[in-house]
């Protein structure tokens, strides 16, 4: 066990101790140029786990979401997923990048990443947007593509709109097509990087519910958020982060229920 | 009454001069277009492969590439292509030579047509460049990081969703290249190209029937153009599948 382990086990959860460790982070650090964005964040989620990633605008959430799929490359620190480290090589000027662009690539391909801008292609219908990774990424024949395909999105709700193009459908329901695309390639861990923050209040609902049912069939997720009561409602894990460092973080009910930092507490009153 | 009967009497005349077989000189000017459009398809699908090449070297190669790609596309867009064409045929052809007989090969007679296309195809190569590297930039780049987020290798990606991508924001860029290149291979009748201007050149001055002839190539030219904008109208339309009409939108 490292030291990180020791610090995150969270001792109200002692079953999520007998999981596998889906995704580790010790000591994350990002820059970008002067400004240091992350300054050593770690975290352990285990299979099942949502983790809840709360925190003003600037405190670093989304940066650590994209830095787990190397969107963004740490500037230093250790990312492991399925087990597997990530090893990465210096560029020379105080930065590291991958060392195995097929390893990021495999890995990537069973995170299933949901942006809160949607990112659809729009060049492709609903349908060939969820079947697109599955197809030619993993390899997946493309009749069975097909079939699970429909069945994820008769989930969320859009059979009806299969062949339907992107930019003929609402933020919410490209929000949960984009949700489908991401279950399609049968992710170890789902990651939401502020879902429903580009929709218009009324559509935030449809989103989250679709979220909250993944989140009690025992999905993996990691979610970066603003809508405080939903994190309470689903998270298992919720991790408070100001400045680039985790300020605070347990679970909901303590983290909501008696926060200890005075910066959290102030954080929950002016978004709540 | 004279006038009657002249008219008629031209107006044969003139059938026989553009009639397909000889004495007409309707076959040579068909032949002449289609080794025009030979060369413009040819030069066409050269430039669009060194304009992908140049488009990707420019946005994401490394510094010496993208020096590489901006000094070629720099130069051949200020140069006139006249100058490029005269420069590319007779000296690009005396180089292979050279080198071939250097290295201890024979001369070879590099055709016309093999050298038209590369010639042109070099020079649309710069332009196709530049329209494909605008058209790359226009493309969403949430779309481009969600292929990222998806482990898609470079090549994949560029195959499943940059070209479709970005081809509604190239077309009419594109679409302008290939109109120009149908165009621009008149230019190789300076090197004795047979395409269609030099065979209407030919045709009108062993006949005199200047008018008549020039006419008739700049009919085809014409009728070469209205196919294309159809064609491209198709393309384009497939091209915008999953995007909703500018008019309905405003």
């Amino acid at each position: 066990m490292t030291v990180s382990d020791a610090v995150l086990t969270d001792p109200l959860q002692p079953q999520s101790a007998e999981q596998a460790e889906a995704i580790h982070v010790w000591n994350l650090h990002k820059r970008f140029g002067s400004l240091e964005v992350l300054k050593g964040v770690s975290m352990t989620a285990r299979d099942g786990d949502v983790v809840a990633l709360i925190g003003g605008s600037g405190s670093g959430k989304s940066t650590f979401l994209r830095c787990i799929n190397f969107l963004e490359n740490p500037t230093s620190g250790v990312i492991r997923i399925n087990g597997e480290d990530i090893e990465m090589v210096s560029d020379g000027v105080g930065g590291q990048y991958p060392a195995n662009r097929r390893q990021i690539e495999r890995i990537r391909s069973r995170l299933g990443m949901v942006f809160q801008n949607f990112n659809l292609w729009q060049h492709m219908t609903l349908l060939q947007n969820v079947i697109e990774v599955p197809v030619h990424v993993l390899g997946v024949k493309r009749d069975e593509a097909i079939a699970v395909g429909e069945q994820l999105l008769e989930r969320v709700g859009l059979s009806a709109k299969r062949d339907v193009y992107p930019a003929y459908l609402s933020g919410g329901q490209q929000q949960r097509g984009a949700i489908a695309r991401a279950l399609a390639i049968q992710p170890r861990v789902m990651l939401f990087d502020e879902p429903t923050s580009a929709l218009d209040p009324e559509l935030v609902g449809e989103v989250l519910k679709v979220i909250a049912d993944l989140a009690k069939e025992g999905r993996t997720m990691l979610l970066v958020t603003h809508e405080m009561k939903f994190a309470r409602e689903v998270a298992s894990h919720v991790m408070y982060l100001h400045n680039g460092i985790v300020e605070e973080e347990g679970p909901p009910e303590d983290l909501f229920g008696s926060p200890k930092s005075e910066r959290l507490k102030q954080f929950i009153r002016t978004v709540s | 009454m004279a006038d009657v009967s002249i008219i008629p009497e031209t107006l044969s005349q003139m059938l026989t001069l553009l009639s397909p077989s000889p004495p007409g000189w309707g076959g040579n000017l068909l032949r002449g277009l289609v080794h025009s459009l030979q060369i413009a398809l040819g030069a066409f699908g050269m430039g669009l492969i060194i304009g992908t090449l140049g488009a990707y070297g420019k946005l994401y190669g490394s510094p010496l590439v993208r020096d590489l790609a901006g000094i070629y596309t720099t130069i051949v867009r200020a140069v006139p292509e006249l100058v490029l064409i005269l420069l590319l045929y007779y000296a690009g052809t005396d180089l292979i030579n050279r080198i071939l007989e250097m290295a201890g090969y024979q001369r070879i007679d590099i055709s016309g047509l093999v050298a038209g296309i590369v010639v042109l195809g070099f020079v649309q190569g710069a332009y196709a460049t530049e329209v494909l590297r605008g058209a790359i930039k226009a493309i969403p780049y949430g779309e481009i990081e969600a292929a990222r987020a998806y482990g898609m290798s470079p090549i994949l990606m560029m195959r499943r969703i940059t070209l479709p991508s970005m081809l509604p924001y190239a077309l009419p860029g594109l679409a302008n290249l290939w109109l120009i290149a149908t165009k621009d291979t008149a230019l190789l009748a300076v090197v004795g190209f047979s395409e269609l201007t030099l065979e209407t050149r030919q045709a009108a001055g062993t006949t005199k029937a200047y008018f008549l002839f020039f006419m008739a190539a700049g009919v085809l030219y014409l009728l070469t153009t209205l196919f294309s904008n159809l064609i491209v109208g198709r393309i384009e339309k497939w091209a915008r599948r999953g995007m909703p009409s500018v008019r309905e939108a405003g």
